[in-house]
């Protein structure tokens, strides 16, 4: 293992400024760990060798010119628009597309310095919570390969977990960055809606739809959030305002942070070791000084509710277009209904047909209202209620998925069950804040735990230091260097 | 009222495209008759990852054509996704507005059969066109996306149209307004304005509204009131055998000049609408829609008022002076440069629309024509001043009418003015008696048996004594006074 691999984002700057290393030894480090894990992981749907190793000499050439990414290995979920690259969604009716043009992130890494490792898997159109929906291939978990990495950024959250990449880009609907963060150990930030672009992500339901990163640690977490983040023309969605200065407060530590935990924590269904760190992180903080209070965290129940419902219905109609008329997977031969019918049906996978259907039943007339139109009042109920803890907290501290990494097909054959790994994280999807999941601890099992932060909207710099100040109180890098470094159970 | 005692209830949709420079939710050209697919993008395309970026133009066009049809401007309006599947839509669904329409509740008026009419407009909102089906080629069909995205706005107006005439006569008048706000072209052959009607009928006397279809499809103004015959007489046979109407969409086929089926209740679409997540719900402050209201020209209708009222002219001069705002703008040039006003209606409706239909041959030398490109540019052949020059000669009688209209060709072609045209080639009528008798001697020497003819009670024949002197004065003599001055010598 090599000791280029350990190096965070700000420390690969410093050494590429002092002139002590390359970056075409640091991506040629990268490569080669990809050589080693992807086998066993299979966290990536495309690797460009050649195109990384080209960057690294063009970065080399021009030498460290303070770009916030210079010379920073990232991989890119695989629903990110890539130019001349395939983006593919993990779907079949996708496989050989190639957008001809780049996303807005991927364009602000590139223009940040970073090099563009690879694309990761997941689950068909973002549609999962395990990665395993993906039509191409099941990525593991860095930390025992039996199990899921999670989803659907789970090719992202793997790849930064078993060291294949200094950071990753996923995106986050229901809790898509967070979850499989959590799961595999990583940091993982889901800034407030329309803080990050997306143009050039394939949409799955753009009212919640956020792109974020996944890194080892939050620092870095930061760094790539301050490089893709701020308004872009091309986004009538994104906050009309430049990213502000992430990690401006990064160190000021939780002292002063006016901390909340969601009462009840014994109501919510959740595996023991998750409730154990929970409740042990706030005896810890409040050792520390800091007094969590508790309060009624509102809509738990009904967020995930009126999210599958507001979701699915985006993505019925998002989800159109692949049609076989234009690009991607045709098939029939005659007529346009059957081509429309068996492109469609043979191009996407169980979960995106299921959630299609759904989509379409709750808009349909006489359906909008009972369905569709509730779930938007509840949505706006639940956002005027976290309003209401943000006059007052700066901080909900609450898990990010009620269990750690389940194993491979244990849930494949129970949606509903899935669906439930997204409890804790869609509040902040349904009422556009921003939310982080910090690796906290391990299970009993080996398995990581994530601790997840909401902050108010727009306050992504309070939720970035309060989750640097968590950080500091889990020390989980040093305690577990896992599979990054070498350990784990990497075949 | 038809014949059979029953009367139609239609209400007209009416699509308009937008002249914006681009389209509505990218940058690429709205312009009609570019290679297939060559005025396309991500966004337009509908391509996996791109987002719609509303254009500002567009929705300062729709808001001024609900200012001029008197509507109320909402200050919050939303976009909705309208969801189908269909090849020419890359999305399979149309960014449109649903239940937050952009402007509601205006009217517009015209004058039918010497009555005022007034017809409600519910809405009017914004959309995006969608592309257009190839379907002859080589068996297969093929789309081109350049339409794709083209901004339009869809009128919507109450069913208060009784007549097919009224119908085509509210279509005239959307179109005049959409032409004097210099917003769409109006060109119905290229698809800038398109219309689909729905029609019910039902028994005179009676408030209860039929069961209404829909015709598609209507592209001319000709084939709104054809298609719109066809369907009252299908319904009104119907019911006089006692049938019932099913709600059906019928297509007009302007080639075979008949309606076709497309589909019946049971295909009806569930458009499935909900709020357009990609776009935040459209703001348009107060202060901006002032701005716009106070942008808006004298609207045509008010115009044609006016002109009637200040000028003098009839009806019928007013509405065609005022069918186009360039025409209208030239009338008042001309008029305003001192031509009497009913001359200058006469000569403009008459020579100066003739000479402009008379195409492009016609040289343009005079550097004062009225020229601007464009679709709504009105490029009169002769600068408002010269026409009022001429047309104050013939008030004075100073030139014969004839000899006037050979005046403007020859103005138009060598950019002279007036005078300086009827000088030189002779034009000017010779009201001097003296002159006059000369030429009427020398015709009657000439003709003595017409003469003793009319001597002897045959007055008949004065016409051919006054043509044969204005033959001989090649067209220059007073016509009236030749006349007096016959009648006297002829001893009558």
């Amino acid at each position: 293992m090599s000791d280029i691999l350990r190096y965070s984002i700000d420390e690969l700057s410093a050494l590429y400024r002092a002139k002590k290393l390359a970056v075409r030894d640091v991506v040629d480090a990268y490569l080669a760990r990809i050589d080693e894990a992807e086998p066993s992981i299979k966290a990536f749907l495309a690797v460009f060798p050649d195109e990384a190793r080209a960057r690294a000499a063009e970065l080399d050439e021009r030498g460290h010119d303070g770009s916030i990414l210079y010379g920073v290995p990232v991989a890119v979920k695989d629903n990110i628009c890539t130019r001349g690259a395939a983006t593919t969604c993990a779907s079949k009716i996708l496989e050989r597309y190639r957008p001809p043009y780049d996303a807005t992130v991927v364009e602000r890494l590139r223009l940040s310095g970073a090099v563009i490792l690879g694309k990761t898997n997941l689950d068909e159109f973002a549609m999962g919570s395990s990665c395993e929906n993906s039509a191409f291939q099941a990525t593991r978990n860095p930390w025992d390969t039996e199990r899921a990495p999670g989803g659907s950024s789970g090719g992202s959250a793997a790849a930064v977990a078993s060291g294949m990449a200094l950071a990753a880009l996923g995106s986050d609907t229901g809790g898509s960055i967070r979850q499989p963060a959590a799961l595999c150990g990583v940091a993982g930030l889901k800034g407030t809606y329309g803080r990050v672009s997306r143009y050039g992500l394939v949409a799955f339901a753009s009212s919640l739809d956020q792109i974020g990163p996944l890194a080892r640690g939050v620092r870095d977490a930061a760094r790539v959030m301050e490089a893709i983040a701020g308004h872009d023309p091309n986004d009538a969605t994104t906050i009309p305002e430049p990213a502000p200065a992430l990690s401006a407060d990064l160190d000021k530590g939780l002292d002063g942070l006016r901390l909340a935990v969601p009462a009840g924590l014994d109501r919510w269904r959740m595996d023991e070791p998750v409730r154990e760190i929970v409740l042990q992180t706030v005896a810890r903080l409040a050792e520390e000084g800091m007094k969590p209070e508790t309060v009624e965290l509102p809509g738990m129940e009904t967020s995930i509710a009126s999210y599958y419902v507001l979701a699915n219905a985006e993505a019925s109609s998002n989800l159109a277009r692949y049609d076989g008329v234009k690009y991607g997977y045709r098939a029939g031969s005659g007529a346009l209904a059957e081509m429309y019918e068996r492109t469609r049906g043979e191009g996407f996978g169980e979960e995106v047909k299921r959630r299609i259907l759904l989509g379409t039943y709750v808009l349909s007339s006489g359906y909008y209202d009972a369905y569709y139109g509730k779930a938007q009042r509840v949505q706006a109920l639940i956002r005027e209620q976290f309003r209401a803890v943000f006059r007052k907290f700066d901080l909900v501290m609450l898990p990010t998925s009620p269990t750690p990494a389940f194993r491979l097909g244990e849930r494949l054959a129970d949606p509903i069950a899935m669906y439930l790994s997204d409890i804790f994280t869609t509040p902040a999807n349904i009422a556009g804040f921003p939310a982080i999941s910090v690796p906290a601890g391990l299970s009993p099992d080996g398995l990581p735990i994530g601790m997840q932060l909401f902050a108010g909207w727009g306050r992504e710099s309070v939720l970035l230091r309060g989750a640097c100040g968590l950080e500091r109180v889990f020390r989980f890098r040093e305690r577990f260097p896992g599979p990054a470094a070498g350990g784990g159970r990497l075949s | 009222m038809n014949e059979r005692g029953y009367e139609a209830v239609i209400g007209l949709e009416v699509h308009a495209q937008l002249v914006t420079a681009t389209k509505i939710f990218c940058g690429c050209p709205a312009v009609y008759g570019a290679d297939p697919n060559t005025l396309v993008c991500p966004v337009c395309l509908g391509l996996p990852g791109a987002l719609p970026v509303l254009n500002r133009e567009a929705v300062a066009m729709a808001v001024r054509m609900g200012l001029a049809t008197g509507c109320r401007v909402a200050g919050l309006s939303v976009f909705a996704r309208k969801n189908y599947f269909y090849p020419d839509c890359p999305k399979n669904y149309q960014i449109s507005m649903y239940d937050r329409p952009l402007c509601e509740d205006g009217f517009v008026e015209f004058e039918l059969g010497g009555e005022w009419r007034r017809v409600g407009i519910e809405r009017i909102h914004l959309e995006e066109d969608a592309g257009k089906l190839l379907h002859d080629a080589g068996g297969g069909s093929l789309v081109d996306f350049n339409r794709c995205g083209v901004p339009l706005i869809e009128i919507v107006s109450r069913p208060e149209i009784r007549s097919p005439e009224e119908a085509s006569t509210y279509l005239v008048t959307l179109r005049r307004i959409l032409r004097y706000l210099e917003i769409c072209d109006g060109n119905m052959e290229e698809g800038s304005l398109r219309c689909d009607v729905n029609v019910s009928v039902r028994r005179a006397g009676e408030t209860a509204l039929g069961t209404k279809t829909e015709i598609k499809n209507l592209n001319s103004f000709r084939a709104v009131d054809m298609g719109i015959r066809w369907e009252m007489d299908r319904q009104i046979e119907t019911l006089s055998k006692g049938g019932r109407i099913e709600q059906v969409t019928n297509l007009w086929d302007a080639a075979s000049k008949r309606l076709v089926e497309m589909r019946s209740k049971e295909q009806a679409h569930d458009y499935r609408y909900f709020p357009e997540p990609d776009l935040r719900p459209l703001e348009v402050a107060a202060e901006w829609i002032e701005a716009l209201r106070r942008s808006l020209p004298e609207l045509p209708v008010d115009r044609e008022r006016r002109l009637r009222r200040h000028y003098g002219i009839p009806p019928y001069d007013a509405s065609v002076l005022c069918g186009e705002k360039g025409l209208a703008d030239y009338f008042e040039a001309v008029a305003g440069a001192g031509a009497d006003a009913k001359l200058a209606a006469n000569w403009i409706m008459r020579e100066v629309l003739e000479e402009m239909k008379s195409g492009p041959a016609a040289p343009r030398s005079d550097p004062g024509a009225v020229s601007s490109a464009g679709p709504f540019g009105f490029e009169a052949p002769l600068d408002p001043s010269r026409l009022a020059g001429l047309i104050a000669l013939v008030k004075k009688n100073a030139v014969s009418g004839s000899a006037a209209r050979d005046a403007f060709k020859e103005m138009v072609r060598s950019g002279e003015t007036a005078e300086t045209v009827v000088a030189r080639l002779g034009l000017a009528q010779e009201s001097d008696s003296a002159a006059l008798e000369k030429w009427i001697d020398e015709v009657i020497a000439e003709n003595p048996d017409e003469a003793a003819r009319y001597r002897a009670g045959k007055t008949a024949l004065l016409g051919f004594f006054v043509g044969q002197v204005m033959k001989k004065s090649r067209g220059t003599a007073n016509p009236k006074l030749t006349g007096e001055l016959v009648r006297v010598k002829l001893g009558t």
